[in-house]
């Protein structure tokens, strides 16, 4: 238990550089490249004396170690400062559009999990096959299509051409959501409501989104449960269990894949960088209200304190997710100590 | 690869394309004998670079019409015999703009992937050489870098730098500096710790000459392999940044710009504007995800395996 706390300390400590390093090339990079804030806001026609007297009221005219070293100070109290371009906090947006991302993001991830496991598995008991190269072929194209396309497709097929799911947002256009910001997670809010119609609609909006991230994802789970399953099923323990006369699908699916999988959890931190991308990329087909379609939203707007308060909750994100995925294999697998 | 010097009585061998092409195309036919599998992936792959490299040098030959051309059919018409793939909403040929939508993306992502292996490869050889705090503080830069989403590092850069082709490379380029430097930063590492370095510096070779001559020429066959994985990946970035409409000023024929301007016309049931864009950066993609899983398995079955 004191090493589990040792490690969990020295873990979050670990993620402080990296924000930071993010944080700071981001900082740079924003303030350094052409244009700002004030001229986005005010278009190329303003005065340029109304535009400098803009820029010192949001402190833009400081040097840049300045401006950085006051924003640090903010941050070290946890306040991500003010957008600058509307007339609220950094965190409200943010908090606001997590939920949408997150929400998208697990379920992409479910979706992937789904399909790519069960094929790995299968493809690794019937190797050598038509129906494993079969699979084989899947997992690589699948990994070669841009997330946004199969999103697209996704939604001429079954939104445009058979009409079964929605292809845009996270509601329908008659349901009032205001009802339901409890948490911002819809599925839950909804559930939580007891509101049986608005949550089944909640879930169909969520379908083809998750399942754009997921088919498209799926094709590494192939690939990594496809591997570790060909490994595993040369242990002994395999061997000792067909001796034993235990069905064939018995042994593949419960003695083998469940020791696959222990490799398979500690590939998911890496997995999930992935997923966040793609997520960007769902949000903006799907017209999803998200932490991704907030980044280009104010990208474009120039609101340098909301950039760089979306890139730390990213960077936070990951890192969490990391350490979770860390947690996880110590849980799973009893050999695994720190 | 050898590092000893040519003996001197050999006759200088003087390159010559013919005997180049020769030894290329015996060497494929005896490892075709050897790998199998493998290796039909890995022709399969070249087969669908070629095609696509010969339609960004000769595109006229492929199509009479030209990519900006707002009469060359009638608007947003489907497919049929005068436009393969029908017509775009300002009634341009959608395959003409297929046809030269290969020079950008394709221009970009092989410069990217070379722009950011320049700038990697000597970080990760100079990291893992020296050592120390100069190492500690660049692996620690390179690995966040790493373990962020890489492509909003790319959007990022590529709304700052603003619209056009070299901004577009130069953001693509960023991402991938750390995926060449913590390879070769690792190869460097192990391979530092080989006898032959050892006997080099034992015969009083500088630095310089260690690692440009000794460490150097066996990190690269390894560099090869991700290169060709990598433009597949800076194909896919470079697609979703003109995709999200962030990486190229209009006028320029791109097949992620394109994907977005059919997206407009999806409900109601234009499939042709999307489908062939869509199509061509999955093959492209494909392309260099076959070469390189072949090469990696011929030329180092090891590296994969992770």
């Amino acid at each position: 238990m004191r090493h589990l706390l040792n490690y969990l300390v020295t873990r979050i400590l670990l993620t402080i550089p990296m924000i930071f390093i993010m944080l700071t090339l981001i900082f740079v990079v924003l303030r350094v490249m052409p244009g700002d804030p004030v001229s986005a806001m005010l278009g190329g026609h303003a005065p340029q004396q109304v535009i400098d007297e803009q820029k010192a009221k949001l402190g833009l005219n400081k040097p840049i170690a300045a401006q950085y070293v006051d924003y640090l100070g903010h941050l070290i109290h946890l306040d991500l400062g003010d957008s600058m371009i509307f007339n609220e906090k950094v965190s409200s947006p943010i908090l606001d559009k997590l939920p949408a991302t997150i929400e998208l993001t697990l379920f992409g991830l479910l979706a992937s999990l789904g399909i790519g496991i069960p094929l790995g598995a299968y493809a690794a008991r019937r190797r050598r096959t038509g129906r494993d190269y079969g699979i084989r072929v899947y997992a690589n194209v699948v990994y070669c299509i841009p997330v946004f396309w199969m999103g697209l497709l996704l939604q001429l097929v079954f939104g445009v051409f058979l009409g079964w799911f929605p292809i845009s947002g996270r509601t329908g256009p008659r349901v009032d959501i205001s009802s339901f910001t409890w948490s911002g997670f819809y599925i839950i809010d909804t559930l939580r409501a007891g509101d049986m119609a608005v949550f089944g609609d909640v879930l169909w909006h969520l379908v083809l989104p998750a399942l754009t991230l997921g088919i498209v994802l799926s094709g590494i789970f192939v690939r990594l449960t496809r591997a570790n399953m060909l490994d595993v099923l040369k242990g002994d323990y395999i061997l000792a269990a067909r001796a034993r006369g235990i069905p064939e699908r018995r042994v593949v699916y419960n003695h083998g894949l469940r020791n696959a999988l222990i490799p398979i959890v500690t590939m998911l931190g890496l997995q999930f960088s992935l997923l966040l991308a793609g997520a960007i990329l769902t949000e903006s087909t799907f017209s999803w209200p998200g932490m991704g379609r907030l980044l280009l939203e104010r990208i474009y707007l120039r609101d340098y304190p909301v950039i760089q308060g979306v890139i730390i909750v990213y960077t936070l994100f990951v890192s969490f997710v990391s350490l979770l995925v860390d947690l996880l294999y110590a849980a799973i697998d009893p050999r695994v100590k720190y | 690869m050898s590092t000893q010097p040519e003996p001197k009585n050999v006759k200088a061998a003087r390159f010559s394309p013919a005997a180049g092409a020769a030894s290329f195309f015996r060497w494929l036919s005896s490892s075709r004998k050897k790998y199998g599998g493998e290796w039909w992936i890995m022709i399969a792959g070249i087969v669908v670079i070629v095609l696509i490299l010969t339609m960004t040098v000769f595109p006229q030959v492929f199509t009479r019409y030209s990519p900006t051309d707002q009469n060359a059919g009638g608007q947003m018409t489907p497919p049929s015999r005068d436009h393969i793939m029908g017509t775009d909403n300002l009634s341009r040929d959608v395959w003409a703009r297929v046809v030269y939508g290969a020079q950008t993306i394709l221009g970009v992502a092989m410069a990217a992937a070379l722009l950011s292996a320049i700038i990697g490869i000597p970080l990760g050889l100079l990291s893992g050489f020296a050592g120390g705090v100069f190492d500690r503080i660049l692996s620690l830069v390179m690995d966040s870098m790493y373990s962020f989403p890489g492509l909003i590092l790319a959007i990022a850069f590529a709304a700052m730098l603003g619209p056009g082709v070299i901004n577009i490379t130069l953001a693509v380029a960023v991402v991938y500096i750390p995926t060449y430097f913590r390879l070769v930063r690792g190869q460097t590492l192990s391979i530092k710790e080989e006898v032959y370095v050892e006997a080099a510096r034992a015969i009083g070779a500088r630095r310089g000459t260690i690692l440009t001559r000794y460490i150097f020429p066996n990190v690269i066959a390894t560099v090869v392999v991700i290169l060709s994985l990598n433009i597949a990946d800076a194909i896919m970035t470079e697609a979703s940044l003109s995709y999200i409409g962030l990486g190229l000023p209009a006028g320029i024929p791109d097949w992620g710009m394109d994907l977005s301007m059919g997206k407009k016309f999806l409900p109601s049931g234009i499939w042709w504007m999307i489908t062939f864009p869509g199509l061509m950066i999955m093959l492209l993609a494909l392309g260099f995800t076959m070469l390189g899983e072949g090469l990696a398995e011929i030329l180092n079955p090891r590296l994969l395996e992770k």
